[in-house]
């Protein structure tokens, strides 16, 4: 009885998404308040339904209703309890009713902290949230329903795959999908401006908090989804430019671009029309990504299982979302260019050149993860350009935005002063200069060149940052030194610093060995004594695994006790899960490989410096992403505005 | 007109998704003659994975026929071809021998070690200049060379079930014939 309630719950739903946008917007157009006032109600209404559909299907796999097909594919009996929820996301039915959650949350807070802007504006922009939450509930209900019975019921499922069976896919789905979900709600504010005309600047201040949060959240997301690979895909390597993780990382590029490209139009009023673009291009990436992990137009080692009638879906809901926005903004996009003179030194060029180099990233990526449709289309066939390709590209179209970053906050708006930016910057390159030739001795092993321009990079940008921080510390009066938007900037950029450590580092430094070992059997492996015990099979809750134990000395001390495991789970299926020894200035990582011979083991031995520095510097960004959106100053104005225009605030009332 | 740009854009990249739509629906697998069909094989001498003291040559390969697998432990669609050479490595007649392609060495060992080795031998192209002489365009492709270092068939993208048994097999079987 549940499930269908379930169904009926996402239909209604439905209903309540298209009133959510049909009405409002004509409202709005009309000036018909009533219609205006609907907005607020249908959202809410919305929001209950899909909370409940997506209460009855964790329910189900709680419960293991194996009369649900969904639940009978992707969990079965021995699954413990805590991998049930996970598994509610683990295949496409469930993830995309993820995502439709998700998107509710978001309408639901922008709704609820919204309620001081003008009523037409809000109408427009709860709209078009709901226009897009129509397009997916239409996308579930016809062609993904998580719901659908399969009678009689199994006895027992199939199981959720093991590489999911882990804490980290707990919260790496939510987190990457709150980002990219959350980049509606900057591409709603700028629609809604486009579709009222309304094009000053202060919808790019109401929407620059929202488009922070998520932003953060995305970059946590992929921060989660880069560990997660790091620790249970057993190849030690952190980011492999697989196309679902191109279809995460381009939404994060052009949303880099996006959050300065607002900061210049809300402070300046330059690049109006540009911040509509990116704002359109931010969120069309997340849909184009949504439609290339799940249609199956590319191979994918994550790629959902596919259907050609799901990707013919998605490519016309895309086709009609942002070919329609991007026709809207051929025809009302700010015709004068506006905002404030700047001259050739300035910070408005500095920001230019980070948007420029960030789309520019993202097309490059784009272009590269469509690369085997493109090889079909010339008829070369299909063939992955891979990171020989991006490893290339990339980081070339970086190093100008790294040289750069440090000179963004000491350049004045407008017209920046060289002498003494220059004057401000020069221990920073002193500093990275003398941090190289120190990392040349330390790291003399080293055969690239890596570590020395991974050591110079970071401590250009930390040190610049830093000495931005003490600058502020001592020209500012105590209380107003850091604003925290100032405050969220200085720590998202000490965390590419972190980040760029972390990267080239280890790029350079790490060591990697197979290696063959009998019982009790030493070898060395990076100055560490490795002594690999044996291997015994243990039972875990689902699985049975063969448990190698190998300890590590460094001299005469015991440094650790490793246990890797190759699991063999109920499904058949083997995961081999790897056990690592982690710590702020390298990581100890053994994984099982395969049994040679009667009693030897290939194990698998990396020591990896500073690696989890990767994303520490994602941590810092997170934090950095959202003290920004916690600004004040966003708030004050808003509540100036409030008392300045109460006939709007009543008329959303 | 230039704000009409990114309008036209978006609209090439639809093109292509269609495109690339219909044609996963219409070819299971691409096949595209290569100039090197019926042609000799070009001159190679790579070192071996597993002992880069040792190295093949083109010469060396002779006297039997052998399928030429070019691969990546970077390449995601090998990835997707890998079960597919560990199931039929054994059952295609020849020998399977792989061309680890601009790649790092231990890298693919790892890979190899993770996901099991169909190869009876692999050679390393890790600048990928044989790739270049044998006209790779990205991996995987496969060649399969006869007896005499002519090239007699070519796949380009990952071998499937499904294309094993309706070219790769009859084209394997074809050799036997061609032969004396």
């Amino acid at each position: 009885m549940l499930p269908e309630l379930g169904q009926f719950a996402l239909i209604l739903a439905l209903l309540l998404a298209f009133a959510q946008c049909a009405l409002p917007i004509y409202g709005a157009w009309r000036g018909n308040t009533a219609l205006i006032g609907l907005a607020r109600p249908a959202v809410a209404g919305q929001a209950v339904f899909v909370a409940l559909a997506f209460g009855i299907l964790t329910w189900a796999f709680l419960t293991q209703d194996f009369s649900v097909a969904y639940v009978a594919q992707n969990s079965n009996l021995s699954l413990p309890w805590y991998y049930r929820f996970p598994a509610v996301w683990g295949a496409h039915e469930g993830s995309l009713l993820l995502w439709i959650l998700i998107l509710n949350v978001w309408t639901v807070a922008v709704a609820a902290f919204s309620r001081h802007l003008p009523g037409a504006l809000m109408a427009r922009v709860l709209g078009v949230l709901g226009f897009i939450s129509c397009g997916f509930l239409l996308f579930t209900i016809l062609t993904s329903n998580p719901f659908l019975r399969h009678l009689p019921a199994l006895p027992d499922g199939n199981d959720l795959n093991p590489i999911l069976q882990d804490p980290g896919l707990i919260m790496h789905p939510p987190m990457l999908y709150t980002g990219y979900v959350g980049f509606s709600v900057a591409f709603a504010f700028a629609i809604a401006a486009l579709l009222g005309g309304q094009l000053d600047v202060a919808w790019v201040r109401w929407a620059r908090p929202w488009t922070n949060v998520a932003w953060a959240f995305l970059t946590l997301g992929i921060t989660l989804g880069s560990w997660w690979a790091y620790y249970v895909l057993g190849w030690g390597g952190w980011w492999f430019w697989d196309p679902v993780e191109n279809a995460s990382f381009m939404p994060w590029l052009v949303g880099t671009a996006l959050i300065h490209s607002q900061a210049v139009t809300e402070k300046r009023g330059s690049f109006r029309a540009w911040t509509i673009l990116l704002s359109i291009f931010a969120f069309s990436l997340s849909l184009l990504g949504t439609f290339l992990v799940r249609s199956g137009v590319l191979t994918s080692v994550h790629a959902f299982a596919s259907d050609p009638r799901r990707g013919i879906f998605i490519l016309v809901f895309l086709g009609i979302v942002v070919g329609g926005s991007l026709l809207l903004y051929a025809v009302r996009a700010p015709k004068v260019a506006g905002g404030k003179p700047f001259a050739l030194l300035s910070r408005e060029t500095l920001l230019l050149v980070n948007n420029l180099m960030f789309v520019c990233a993202a097309a490059m990526v784009l272009l590269g993860t469509l690369y085997p449709i493109i090889g079909d289309m010339l008829g070369i066939g299909r063939v992955s350009v891979g990171p020989p390709y991006f490893g290339f590209v990339f980081p070339l179209l970086m190093l100008p935005v790294v040289l750069l970053i440090p000179f963004g906050p000491f350049f004045r708006w407008a017209s920046a002063d060289w002498s003494s930016t220059w004057r401000a910057l020069r221990p920073a390159l002193v500093l990275a200069l003398v941090a190289a030739v120190v990392a040349k001795l330390v790291f003399r092993h080293a055969a690239s060149w890596h570590a020395f321009i991974g050591v110079a990079a970071a401590f250009w940008v930390g040190a610049g940052i830093a000495l931005y921080a003490l600058k502020r510390w001592r020209e500012v009066p105590a209380g107003r030194r850091y604003t925290p938007e100032m405050l969220g900037m200085i720590l998202a950029h000490f965390g590419l610093a972190v980040f760029l450590a972390g990267v080239l580092i280890t790029q350079a430094t790490s060591v990697e060995s197979d290696l063959s070992f009998t019982p009790n059997q030493t070898q060395q492996v990076g100055g560490l004594d490795f002594r690999f015990v044996g291997v015994q099979r243990v039972q875990g809750p689902n699985y049975l695994a063969d448990q190698g134990t190998v300890e590590v000395r460094s001299g005469d001390r015991l440094v650790t006790t490793l246990h890797p495991e190759k699991r063999q789970y109920s499904g058949q299926q083997m995961q081999s899960k790897s056990d690592i020894d982690g710590g702020v200035f390298r990581d100890l990582y053994v994984a099982l490989g395969e049994p040679l011979g009667d009693t030897a083991w290939g194990v698998r031995i990396y020591v990896k410096p500073f690696v989890r520095w990767i994303w520490f510097g994602g941590l810092f960004m997170l934090v950095g992403g959202l003290t920004a959106s916690a600004d004040r100053r966003f708030r004050a104005r808003r509540s100036a505005r409030d008392e300045a225009v109460p006939a709007a605030a009543t008329a959303t009332a | 007109m230039s704000r009409l740009l990114p309008f036209i854009g978006f609209v090439l990249v639809v093109a292509l998704l269609i495109f690339g739509l219909r044609w996963n629906r219409t070819h299971d697998m691409n096949w595209v003659p290569s100039p090197l069909i019926d042609k000799p094989a070009p001159e190679f001498t790579l070192p071996l994975l597993y002992d880069s003291t040792k190295t093949v040559s083109r010469q060396d390969l002779l006297g039997q026929p052998y399928l030429l697998n070019v691969f990546g432990s970077w390449c995601v669609t090998c990835q997707d071809e890998h079960p597919v050479l560990m199931a039929h490595a054994k059952k295609f007649g020849v020998r399977l021998i792989g061309m680890d392609w601009k790649d790092d060495p231990d890298t693919a060992k790892r890979w190899l070690a993770q996901f099991g080795n169909p190869y009876d031998t692999i050679l390393v192209d890790a600048d990928g200049k044989a790739g270049i002489d044998f006209g790779v365009y990205g991996a995987p492709e496969t060649f399969l060379v006869d007896a005499q270092g002519v090239v007699r068939y070519k796949h380009i993208g990952n071998l499937t079930p499904e294309n094993i048994e309706r070219e790769l097999k009859p084209a394997i079987a074809q050799l036997g014939k061609v032969q004396p």
